[in-house]
């Protein structure tokens, strides 16, 4: 494995992470704009409380990757703002949207509170949905031909994504991070109703989950053909489909039988399976099919600071995120009441 | 309007909003940080009060200063693709970074928001410092990066292509000090001053408010001090641009011609095809004596390079002007206050100051969008100083006017919403403050001039 794999494989686990986490937080978002029934309100505050101390940091594994991308495979990152322009600007509408209406939401007077809370929801709906269609696009292998484009308008900037696979994709995502919310929610509820709302919500998304990813997988029969080749017939893939389906079988037998945090734990598994089944595939390209992780990849010294740069932040960072988790996801808060 | 120019238009747009909210992610937690520390000394709830009331509009802003900054990650590859292409692997590590200073800023952020009744109260504080000193260092490293556009080092050029690339040695380039320093301290005097304006000028109103006086305190304590420190870094800046990019400088000073003991120009407007500047105040030999400190020293006017290679030279000159007026009166208003605390004088009653501290209330930011204007603008026709045109950087997509008119008006819409959100819960004096009571047990007697502990 090179040192360029090496780093292509800290960005997918920033994107994984991004994925489990702050996905969970888009999902939670499409839950507020489909809650429904006398507990609505209730649905809703819990949600706020869920993402309030945490999609910040949530938000900031998509900036790492980001960042990490354009420093250690600036081609790739350069031909995707070209080619995806128009549905990352998209996506770019919808985080702004959705994180400031979030906080105004929060913190707005109570006559505007629903506005925004609308507003933070469609955010919700629209942004996963074209974060998906990009992945998708880029799994086809549609955003080739050595990055700037060739043909016209609609050939270059708009046909690369707006196509039933990568659409298809996009709905995928969009089932999956609801999916991820409502399992989580059912864990941090704190009354029963609320969490039997959010269980019945878990199953039935966690079906539509697969209904989702029979679509794609049909779709990416002539559309994605080197995703198709990866997931049939790789060496890898019969395991890894094995694992995925296990993890998927475990969430929604734990969501049936209510145990919640063994739901939790198989349902972020799945997801994450899911993706780095989509990373093998398209290895050793980062952008197929033309563009390889070692031909975007940056100078060794780039390579080798960043890496070094990545275990030092580590070293801060995990620790740092494992106090915000275990002071706002795990158990009661502890009443170190400071108030007179 | 030709593609590039509403490319150019869209990042500056982008990053003239993010800035705003960029400052204020540095320089609030710190004044938020003091006010706990004083409600953990003193006791009194006022200070509280003050602290969660800056917390909360922290929290608005970060929020706003997330996702623009966001926008501006993305924007880099979506505006400027062959920019990105070239320099990514160089200066790429300041964004890295970067990252992680904000990711241990968004951690502590939410820990100090959501924590109050979680955590231990020394715990809490030491939250709030994680948050003012990773927002500090997120401010330094992307500085540093806009300072490699302007000095480029750490790379060979080789038939257009970048090779022998040494991320370090780029991010310690010529102008990474002068740059980081003065936007640090912009940041600090900015902030510091728009908020100690807002509370001075509710003091105007009733100047015994306990609130508005323990808040105009703890902001001028961030405030003062940087404002006088920044026009000697502001001078650091100036000779550092004499030397290395003499064309902004000479744009900045609107100087046409190449001369020995170069006089200031102050005002006027330049006319760049005339080679003149109109109604301008001419101060002879001031130019040479602040730029290499010799009264008969050289300054390199706009003439040692062909007309297309200069900058706006009329944009930038009046933004300099700008940022050059408002940084001397915040300096001297920061002299007089200091003056007046030394000699324990009552600063809320004297109404004159909190005249002068109101109108500086938006100065320091009028700065700041004005410098950055001197640097970005004066760096133009390049995007990397000499190394590559901004016109060469930009993305082959046609239709830019598109996104950036769909920006322009998002960033507008969120602008007027953050405006009234503050006003409506952080600016307004407390409706029912509970701390009256706490702290004047009399009820509602008011404050007089001299307060009691
Ligand atoms: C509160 C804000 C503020 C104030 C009071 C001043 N500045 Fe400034 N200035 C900035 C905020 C700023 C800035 C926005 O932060 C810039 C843009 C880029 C940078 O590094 O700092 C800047 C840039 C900048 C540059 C260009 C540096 C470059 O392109 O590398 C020069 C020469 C000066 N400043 C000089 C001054 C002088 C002589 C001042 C005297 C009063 C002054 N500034 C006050
Ligand atoms: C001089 C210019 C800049 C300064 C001083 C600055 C500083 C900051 C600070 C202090 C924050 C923390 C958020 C806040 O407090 O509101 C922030 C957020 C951010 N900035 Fe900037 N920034 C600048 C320009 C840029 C540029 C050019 C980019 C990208 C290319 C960028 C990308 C970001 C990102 C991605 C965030 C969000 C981080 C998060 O989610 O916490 N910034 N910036
Ligand atoms: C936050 C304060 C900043 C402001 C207000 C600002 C302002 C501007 C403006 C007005 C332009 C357009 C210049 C023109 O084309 O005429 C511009 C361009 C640009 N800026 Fe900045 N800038 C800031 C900080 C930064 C930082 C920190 C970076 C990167 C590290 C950066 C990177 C760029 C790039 C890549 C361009 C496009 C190329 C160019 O026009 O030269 N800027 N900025």
């Amino acid at each position: 494995m090179s040192l360029a794999d090496l780093v292509a494989g800290v960005i997918f686990v920033a994107l994984n992470a991004y994925a489990v986490l702050g996905g969970a937080d888009f999902g939670g978002g499409v839950w507020d704009l489909l809650a429904l029934g006398p507990r609505k309100a209730r649905q809703r505050e819990l949600i706020a409380e869920a993402i309030g101390p945490v999609w910040e940091a949530n938000h900031v594994w998509l900036i790492l990757a980001i960042v990490l991308l354009f420093t250690c495979f600036p081609p790739a990152f350069a031909r995707l703002g070209t080619r995806l322009h128009i549905p990352l600007s998209l996506v770019l509408i919808g985080i702004v949207l959705r994180g400031s209406a979030f906080t105004f939401w929060r913190y707005g007077a109570d006559e505007e509170q629903r506005n925004w809370g609308m507003v933070f929801a469609i955010a919700s709906l629209m942004t996963p949905l074209l974060l998906g269609t990009t992945a998708g696009a880029i799994a086809s292998g549609a955003v080739g031909d050595g990055g700037w484009g060739s043909g016209d308008f609609y050939g270059t900037y708009v046909a690369p994504w707006l196509n039933p696979f990568a659409l298809s994709v996009g709905m995928f995502a969009l089932i999956a991070f609801a999916f991820l919310a409502a399992v989580y929610l059912t864990l941090e509820a704190r009354d029963r109703e609320v969490r039997e709302d959010f269980r019945r919500r878990a199953l039935a998304s966690g079906v539509g989950l697969f209904l989702a990813a029979v679509v794609v997988l049909l779709l990416s029969l002539n559309r994605a053909p080197r995703v198709r080749e990866g997931l049939i017939f790789a060496a890898w893939a019969v395991p890894l489909h094995l694992l995925t389906a296990a993890a998927a079988i475990t969430a929604l037998v734990a969501l049936w039988a209510r145990r919640w945090r063994v739901a939790r734990v198989a349902a972020a598994a799945q997801v994450s399976l899911i993706l780095w089944g989509w990373a093998l595939s398209q290895y050793p390209y980062i952008l197929p099919p033309d563009l390889s992780i070692a031909n975007a990849a940056a100078p060794a010294a780039t390579l080798r600071l960043v890496l070094a740069a990545l275990v030092a932040g580590a070293v801060l960072l995990l620790p740092s995120l494992y106090y915000l988790f275990r002071i706002f996801k795990m158990g009661n808060p502890s009443s170190v009441n400071r108030h007179p | 309007m030709s593609d590039l120019l509403a490319a150019r238009s869209q990042m500056a747009v982008s990053l003239a909003f993010h800035i705003v909210f960029a400052i204020i992610g540095i320089a609030m937690p710190v004044m938020m940080v003091l006010a706990e520390r004083r409600w953990q000394v003193t006791g009194h709830a006022i200070y509280l009060d003050l602290a969660k009331r800056w917390a909360k509009g922290t929290a608005i802003l970060f929020a706003v200063g997330a996702v623009s900054g966001t926008v501006l990650s993305f924007e880099l590859g979506l505006l400027w693709p062959r920019f990105m292409a070239f320099a990514g692997a160089i200066i790429g590590m300041p964004f890295s970074l970067e990252g992680f200073a904000f990711f241990t800023e968004a951690i502590f952020l939410g820990i100090y928001l959501y924590g109050w009744d979680r955590i231990s109260s020394r715990a809490h504080l030491w939250a709030g410092v994680a948050v003012a000193v990773s927002g500090t260092a997120s401010g330094i490293f992307v500085v540093i990066a806009n300072a490699w556009m302007n000095a480029p080092t750490g790379f060979e050029l080789v038939n257009g292509q970048a090779v022998n690339v040494q991320p370090l040695a780029a991010m310690a380039n010529a102008a990474a000090l002068s740059q980081a320093l003065h936007m640090t301290l912009a940041a600090y005097a900015a902030t510091g001053f728009a908020v100690a304006g807002i509370h001075a000028f509710l003091l105007l109103k009733d100047p015994a408010n306990a609130f508005h006086r323990r808040a105009l305190e703890i902001a001028l304590i961030v405030g003062a001090p940087a404002a006088v420190l920044q026009p000697i870094s502001g001078d650091l800046s100036a000779r550092h641009i004499a030397v290395h990019q003499p064309v902004k400088l000479a744009a900045a000073e609107a100087l046409f011609r190449t001369q020995t003991g170069a006089p200031l120009t102050l005002g006027g407007w330049p006319d760049a095809a005339a080679r003149e500047t109109r109604f301008a105040v001419h101060v002879p030999y001031v130019l040479s004596l602040l730029a290499f400190h010799d009264p008969h020293a050289v300054v390199k006017g706009l003439d040692q390079v062909p007309v297309s290679e200069w900058p706006n030279v009329r944009a930038v000159h009046l933004s300099f002007d700008v940022m050059v007026a408002a940084g001397t009166y915040l300096a001297l208003v920061a002299l007089w206050t200091g003056w007046l605390a030394w000699r324990r004088a009552d600063l809320a009653h004297n109404r004159r100051l909190m005249r002068a501290l109101a109108l500086a209330t938006p100065l320091g930011f009028l700065a700041v969008e004005a410098g950055w204007m001197v640097t970005e603008l004066g760096r133009q026709p390049w995007v990397i100083y000499g190394v590559l045109k901004t016109a060469d950087a930009v993305t082959p997509m046609p239709g830019l006017m598109v996104p950036f008119l769909t920006f322009t008006l998002l960033y507008c819409f969120l602008g007027v919403i953050v405006a009234w959100l503050l006003y409506r819960h952080i600016i307004r004096s407390p409706a029912v403050p509970e701390w009256r009571e706490f702290y004047m047990p009399g009820g509602g007697t008011r404050e007089t001039g001299k307060e009691t502990a």
